[in-house]
């Protein structure tokens, strides 16, 4: 196994393709996670200032997330018109679950942010859009923060399906390896994207705490 | 000046906030908006900032009708204090004070600067405009909640329960300090209480409403206390009006008579005789507590052998602190002190009712009875 590894990494087209891999894998992954917050924050925002629209939101969003991902791949080039190994496919895909994942985290995190706060913001005189980027976002980025978490991992493992329909990324040397069968490569595949996963969660963390420096300032309540 | 012209509010399902209610604030004063939950006081303020729109009737502000204004801008414009303080958890003391100078496009530098000077106006200190909320006590983040709604140096200013979140002791702190801020500014504040004591205490005129957002009573406080219009405002005021009537009426010709006093750390040579309570002083002469009749000195005295002295009376101020004074007293007789806390003589619950007999139609006076303390 471990003279497998050595044997493994000792050829340079297979660390290239590695980390060409990787590359697609981060790719077909962020993508869709970036552009699934931009997506779920107007939504979520829609659902809680439109109360007969969250009903249908909520629920659309829970019938996109029961989809098999496989299926999605499948099916979504005859519906969009893209060639079946486009990585459009997956990052279209991945997009609408990200963005249903997100939603209801989205509308509950603003929901939470106190009334007493939004309301001292309406009477400041913030007009609504302006309140809603400066108090109510930042506000709900603690919540929001865990929910991308999640998002971020689901994202990373469900790109290796993408793998099965002929996407690159890690699931490449799991379709390559199954049938060999070649355990390396497996491993390989399997270390690469837990790595990648617990890369991007730190990240996701670091983002957390330089955006919310509020949430650790020491509680030295003193008296008044 | 604010001016309600009958307004009316009527909500969607029929509940009716506030009816053809017409009011006049006079500019430069504090009003104070009073009654129980559902009077529609909270309603009524926020018609002020457009909050709420009425459903009929005009809100003037100085003679020019709100409606015509921008709300957002109109808001700028009018400071707005509410309970729980409703600071923005996300910025710093000093950013929050800023607020309403950034909407306006005051450099951030000097939005920041005035901000810290308007933190120590309130009675905080510089240091704590880099802090959090979060990391400021209740009565602090209501200081910081008051000097946000100065920081543009509003014309307006509507508070709605500011004090009440916070416990008695910082509340009556809080009062003290709006007053003061008040002389110094004479802004046209706008205040809602559901506490008549607070209503009477700050208020130069107290509207009172009851449910369903009819004005019972508008009348300066004193006038409030010693002439309810009817039997709700009778009993909304409180079955000791009578009591609190006293805030109004000064205690000069209150004379305090002498007492055996100690000093915290005389010896048992030092106190005077042991058949009666001896009020023990400290070493700036201010009251610290009783020595009980007959105890006994071992050593120099301390504080623990003290009963504690009651509540002070502080001469000028009215009559109903000099006989709680009294009747707070271990002993019935009340202590009085200098405005600096120094310790004049005593009075009994019996001189003040005297005083109050002797004077049987006290000449109301417009707004309580100021008087200075440390």
């Amino acid at each position: 196994m471990f003279e497998g590894l050595i044997r493994y990494f000792s050829s340079s087209s297979n660390r290239e393709v590695l980390f060409e891999q990787l590359g697609q894998h981060v790719y077909l992954s962020l993508v869709p996670l970036a552009a699934g917050v931009l997506l779920a924050l107007p939504l979520g925002r829609l659902a809680q200032r439109l109360r007969w629209l969250r009903a249908p939101l909520l629920g659309g969003a829970n019938v996109v997330y029961t989809v098999p991902s496989l299926a999605v791949f499948v099916l979504l080039p005859s519906v969009i018109g893209t060639g079946y190994t486009s990585s459009g496919n997956v990052v279209i895909a991945l997009t609408l679950y990200t963005t249903a994942l997100l939603l209801r985290p989205v509308l509950d995190a603003l929901e939470a942010v106190p009334e007493h706060v939004t309301l001292a913001a309406t009477a400041m005189g913030y007009r609504p859009h302006r309140r809603f980027l400066a108090v109510e976002l930042p506000l709900a980025v603690p919540a929001l923060t865990s929910a991308v978490r999640v998002a971020s991992v689901s994202n990373i493992s469900l790109v290796s399906v993408g793998a099965l329909i002929g996407v690159g990324g890690l699931g490449r040397l799991f379709t390559v390896g199954f049938p060999m069968p070649d355990t390396v490569r497996i491993v390989v595949g399997i270390v690469a994207t837990v790595l990648l996963a617990l890369a991007v969660d730190l990240l996701l963390v670091a983002l957390w705490r330089l955006l919310t420096p509020w949430e650790r300032a020491g509680k030295a309540v003193s008296r008044s | 000046m604010i001016e309600f012209r009958t307004v009316r509010k009527q909500y969607d399902d029929g509940t009716v906030a506030v009816q053809e209610l017409s009011l006049t604030v006079p500019a430069g004063t504090i009003t104070v908006l009073v009654g129980p939950s559902g009077c529609g006081k909270t309603t009524l303020l926020r018609m002020v900032n457009r909050m709420v729109e009425p459903s009929s009737g005009a809100v003037l502000l100085d003679g020019k009708e709100i409606r015509d204004s921008d709300p957002a801008e109109l808001r700028r414009g009018i400071g707005y204090v509410i309970q729980q303080a409703g600071l923005f958890p996300h910025r710093t003391v000093r950013d929050n004070v800023a607020t309403v100078p950034l909407l306006f496009g005051t450099s951030r530098r000097k939005a920041r600067r005035d901000a810290e000077e308007l933190l120590e106006r309130v009675g905080l200190s510089r240091e704590l405009g880099k802090r959090y909320p979060g990391q400021l006590s209740g009565g602090q983040q209501q200081r910081v909640g008051v000097a946000r709604a100065l920081a543009a140096d509003p014309p307006v200013l509507l508070m709605d329960e500011p004090f009440s979140a916070v416990d008695p002791v910082v509340r009556a702190g809080l009062q003290q300090e709006l007053l003061r801020l008040q002389e110094e500014l004479g802004k046209t504040v706008l205040f809602v209480t559901h506490d008549v004591d607070e209503a009477v205490q700050l208020g130069e005129r107290v509207a009172v409403l009851r449910q369903g957002g009819e004005l019972a009573q508008y009348a300066a406080p004193a006038e409030l206390l010693a002439r309810p219009a009817d039997d709700f405002v009778a009993s909304f005021v409180g079955k000791d009006r009578g009591y609190r009537g006293l805030s109004f009426v000064d205690s000069s010709g209150l004379e305090p008579g002498p007492v055996d006093t100690v000093h915290i750390g005389d010896t048992s040579a030092d106190v005077p005789s042991r058949a009666g309570w001896v009020l023990a002083l400290d070493a700036q002469d201010r009251p610290r507590g009783w020595l009980p009749p007959g105890s006994t000195v071992r050593g120099r005295l301390t504080e623990d052998q003290l009963v504690a002295v009651g509540s002070l009376h502080t001469l000028g101020c009215p009559l109903r602190e000099a006989l709680d004074a009294a009747l707070s007293s271990p002993t019935g007789r009340g202590a009085v002190v200098d405005a600096d806390g120094v310790f004049q003589g005593v009075i009994t619950a019996g001189q003040v009712l005297e005083l109050i007999e002797n004077r049987r139609h006290p000449a109301l006076t417009e707004g309580a009875v100021q008087c200075s303390r440390d």
